[in-house]
């Protein structure tokens, strides 16, 4: 036995032993006989009957079920095959009528309410009883995409489409320029939320495909909407001021921007655009993370095989076979030799290939870039997931990934900006909790393509996962939803939340017909998924709409725009993965409104679920034994019906040797600590 | 409402359920005062609904959309060309890389642009690629071609409808000749324009009265264009290079 791990197992033997003693010296009290006892092994914890074979092993990532039972499930509409793993489907609502066929959008949530968006309008449950939701109101005026955010007794829904009325009529705006045309944020008062009242708009020169909303912690008198749109700029001659033309021709230029709307709180009708900031000013060539897996794959593939590669400025190019049997021809006979090239003449070839390579085709410096297209950089972002208790913003903007100081509402400024070589197209980003990572999705195709089937690369149409430290990001993984769907599923990565659980980082995110998945970042180098729900295509004849465009946690419940099919709300189960005490510990996190890409922190109240939320956390990654994890189990459930003197005195010895114990190991520290203040503020109880 | 019955408990295992889920069906009519109400439509009636919606949205086109939608067929199978002589032709792998994915998702908005028209009783262009040669055949939407309409129309080379960004065939053959650093340097020139012209054609398609009402339309323009700006800035500074 190595000394360190002797040293902290003595440790948790003292610890062990003390719990002991506190659970002993309570156990006179009067115990609640509802409760059911502490479970006292890992197999009663997660129970072992699911896993006969004993296939699933901790921290194993291969742990899901073989074969994948999200693979061939039958098409339908209302009737498609499911397939669900650690999660349970509490009520699955389709949309009221005049909705029916029209495409479900983004969410946002306000007390018991959820606000789904619908190209036709918005529709507003009731989801008291997730099991029941109840449709309070349906408002019809269309407008694609109709995404949606709440900030107290306003709403806010984002325009885009070229049918949208000002109006709210029906029949859409048949001229290319017209008065009647609504392209940006319509704002409703929602203070009776069954009777929502239009209160104004605010036109954009490129519409509103989304929007984000940022509750500025130092202003209580407006809220802030940064507009980001992706289609084709308005004619001037519609929207007085708009120009597609570059900003160096034209400084009011609506390309590279984005735009700030600053909604006095008082008077929302007076809601105007403040700003728009150039974010994208000066950005070139942002730091790559290097050839992508695949790539790199490829060129050490060619290389094992005995290819000839060139590395021609940064770039390497493997020869086919053909012509670089011509070039060791030519070899043989530059040093006057005749017939088959000798492993010398190979020698030779590889020493001079890439001088031979740039002088029979060039470097390409006479290559020139054609002054008149667009320039590099982004003109827009699609979407802004703004973290106001950091001061930070994730900005998904077109081939780039933004970090941005949103510290001065109406002057964010980039700080930082990734590429990435598999990324199509930078579609939202996530933080973690902490803001110590962050995750970006690749809407790849636009979200109407079906972009994982078996020989869609994983790294396509994926999330990427960096870290962030001193104002800049470094990529570490990628990560996409792996089960393969067929050619009828549209299916790439989308919408998500995190999911509060204590000292873990999980999301759940929207796979359109690739379904729901729910993953751990926590290491954010290694990915994990941990839970699924995923149903067959809406068509089984053709590529139909359909799936999950956005599935949040709010308060408990998972909550799921389905594109066809309605509102589906589904909540977690306990796993080997997940303990019911980390869900009850994620429940306990309450919001009064919410709005994805308006990102809160999670704080999470001293409850005896989070205390034992992080035993089961040290439990299962074997930093405390079973049996220990088990007694300490046992004494938060007994010290719970504790005389207050008792619990209190048992909680500070036990808080105390918490933190010796985290001293003492390193890897587990932040847990230990954790568990140690939860256990002192328990105390204080 | 659902049966209590059918809720699943799941706890580290994984079921597969073949039927689907009693969904609480709900009609909602907006009342007077605001409230709304639920009232139960079938499963059958739901899909009536459903089919009915998606029909109706599929008569809001208008004849500058359909244009729109056949020539970019022919300018996306034009890309697929271009992309298709990567593997071949030296390119790095980053070029490689950037041309499997043009491939992909071109070939996908092709299909769908053609289930687009399909759905809308429009001729469908039918793709042909040899080579360097592309033939374009409308089809009629039930799938019989049409040979005494456009059989055989040649999208390619200097013809009388040059389509914003299409290389001609000289320039083709130019890049097909072209191997290496050289033959990523053309295909990135070639296709940033290439690019620029399917940018081109969605501005232009906008312009148009009544255009963009069709949702499917105003999505697949709207793609396109923000997709292939995207790839232009990442094309222009993959060229940059080439040029330091």
């Amino acid at each position: 036995m190595r000394p360190e791990t002797n040293r902290s197992t003595i440790t948790a033997v003292a610890l062990a032993s003390l719990l002991t003693v506190s659970a002993c010296a309570s156990s006179g009290s009067s115990s609640d006989p509802a409760k059911p006892p502490a479970p006292e092994t890992m197999a009663e914890m997660y129970g072992t009957d699911a896993d006969p074979a004993g296939r699933w092993s901790p921290g194993d990532p291969t742990m899901a079920p073989t074969p994948d039972p999200r693979v061939g499930l039958s098409a339908g509409l209302l009737d498609a095959g499911e397939a669900i793993w650690n999660l349970s489907l509490v009520s699955a609502t389709p949309p009221p009528a005049d909705f029916i066929g029209v495409t479900n959008s983004d969410l946002a949530f306000s007390g018991n309410y959820v606000i789904q968006g619908n190209y036709n309008g918005f529709i507003v449950w009731d989801v008291s009883n997730p099991a029941a939701p109840v449709l309070v109101k349906e408002y019809v005026c269309p407008a694609s995409q109709s995404d949606v955010s709440v900030y107290r007794n306003l709403l806010f829904v984002s325009g885009e489409g070229m049918g949208g009325r000002l109006d709210c009529g029906t029949e859409g705006v048949d001229e290319a320029v017209s008065p009647e045309r609504l392209r940006g944020i319509r704002i409703f008062d929602i203070s009776d939320i069954r009777n929502p009242v239009y209160v104004g708009n605010v036109q954009t020169c490129r519409g509103s495909h989304t929007h984000s909303l940022l509750v500025d912690p130092k202003d209580s008198e407006n809220v802030y909407v940064y507009v980001s749109g992706s289609a084709p700029v308005r004619p001037e001659e519609e929207l007085p001021g708009c120009s597609d033309l570059r900003p160096d021709e034209d400084p009011n230029s609506a390309l590279f921007r984005i735009e700030v709307i600053q909604v006095p709180l008082a008077h929302p009708e007076q809601a105007e655009i403040v700003s728009s900031p150039r974010i994208f000013e000066d950005l070139v060539a942002p730091p790559q993370h290097g050839p992508a897996p695949a790539d790199i794959r490829a060129i050490e593939e060619a290389v094992a095989q005995g290819k000839f590669v060139a590395n021609v400025m940064g770039q390497q190019f493997v020869l086919p076979d053909g012509f670089a049997n011509q070039l060791l021809a030519q070899t043989v006979s530059a040093r006057g030799g005749e017939g088959a090239p000798t492993a010398a003449d190979s020698a030779t070839l590889r020493e001079n290939l890439d001088d031979i390579i740039v002088a029979r085709f060039g470097g390409g410096d006479d290559g020139e870039t054609d002054g008149d297209g667009p320039r590099p950089g982004p003109t827009q972002c699609h979407d802004i997931t703004l973290y106001p208790e950091i001061g930070l913003a994730g900005g998904a903007c077109e081939g780039y990934g933004l970090l941005i100081d949103i510290t001065d509402p109406v002057n964010p400024k980039r700080i930082a900006a990734v590429a990435d070589s598999n990324f199509s197209y930078w579609h939202s980003a996530t933080f973690n909790n902490e803001g110590t990572s962050i995750l970006f999705s690749d809407e790849w195709g636009g979200g109407g393509g079906p972009k994982c089937r078996i020989d869609d690369p994983l790294e396509w149409g994926a999330d990427a996962i960096f870290t962030i430290a001193n104002g800049s990001m470094d990529f570490q993984s990628y990560y996409k939803m792996s089960a393969p769907q067929t050619s009828f599923e549209n299916c790439v990565a989308h919408n998500g939340s995190m999911i509060p659980i204590p000292g873990r980082d999980v999301m759940v995110q929207a796979w359109y017909q690739g379904g729901i998945s729910v993953f751990d970042f926590t290491d954010p180098a290694n990915p994990v998924e941990i839970a699924y729900f995923d149903r067959g295509p809406t068509d089984g004849e053709r590529l139909g709409a359909g799936g999950s465009w956005s599935v949040y946690w709010y308060n408990g419940a998972i909550v799921s725009s389905e594109i066809a099919r309605g509102l589906d709300i589904l909540e977690l189960e306990p796993s080997k993965y997940l303990s019911a005490n980390e869900i009850a510990a994620a429940k306990s996190v309450k919001f009064d409104h919410f709005n994805v890409q308006g990102q809160q922190m999670f704080v999470w109240p001293a409850t005896y679920s989070l205390a034992l939320a992080y035993v089961d956390q040290l439990d299962r990654s074997g930093e405390m034994g079973a049996d220990h994890a088990a007694r300490m189990r046992s004494a938060l459930t007994t010290l719970e019906t504790a005389p207050a003197s008792e619990r209190q005195n048992a909680f500070m010895n036990m808080a105390s040797h918490l933190d010796e114990l985290a001293t003492d190991n390193p890897a587990s520290a932040e847990t230990l600590t954790a568990l140690a203040g939860t256990v002192r503020e328990l105390a204080g109880m | 409402m659902r049966a209590p019955g059918v809720r699943r408990t799941v706890a580290a295992l994984f079921l597969l359920v073949g039927t689907a889920i009693t969904t609480n069906l709900t009609e909602a009519a907006a009342q007077t005062d605001g409230t709304a109400t639920q009232t139960a439509l079938s499963p059958a009636e739901f899909e009536a609904v459903y089919q009915a919606r998606i029909d109706s949205s599929r008569m809001r086109f208008t004849e500058a959309d359909v244009e729109f939608v056949t020539g970019m067929i022919g300018h996306h199978a034009q890309a697929l060309i271009m992309s298709d002589l990567a593997p071949t032709h030296g390119a790095s792998q980053s070029v490689q890389t950037l041309a499997a994915r043009i491939i992909n998702a071109q070939k996908d908005e092709i299909a769908l642009m053609q289930q687009w028209l399909r759905d809308r009783g429009q001729p469908v262009p039918m793709v042909k690629i040899d080579g360097l040669d592309l033939t374009i055949e409308m089809s009629a939407p039930d799938g019989e071609m049409e040979h005494d309409m456009h059989a055989g129309h040649d999208m390619h080379s200097g013809e009388d409808h040059m389509m914003p960004g299409m290389l001609t065939q000289e320039q083709l053959e130019e890049l097909d000749a072209a191997f290496g650093p050289e033959f990523d340097r053309l295909f990135l020139t070639g296709m940033i324009a290439h690019h620029g012209g399917a940018v081109t054609m969605v501005h232009e398609l906008f312009a148009v009265d009544g255009t963009g009402q069709d949702e499917a339309v105003f999505k697949l323009a709207s793609d396109v264009q923000v997709d292939q700006i995207t790839e232009i800035a990442r094309m222009e500074l993959m060229l940059e290079q080439y040029t330091d």
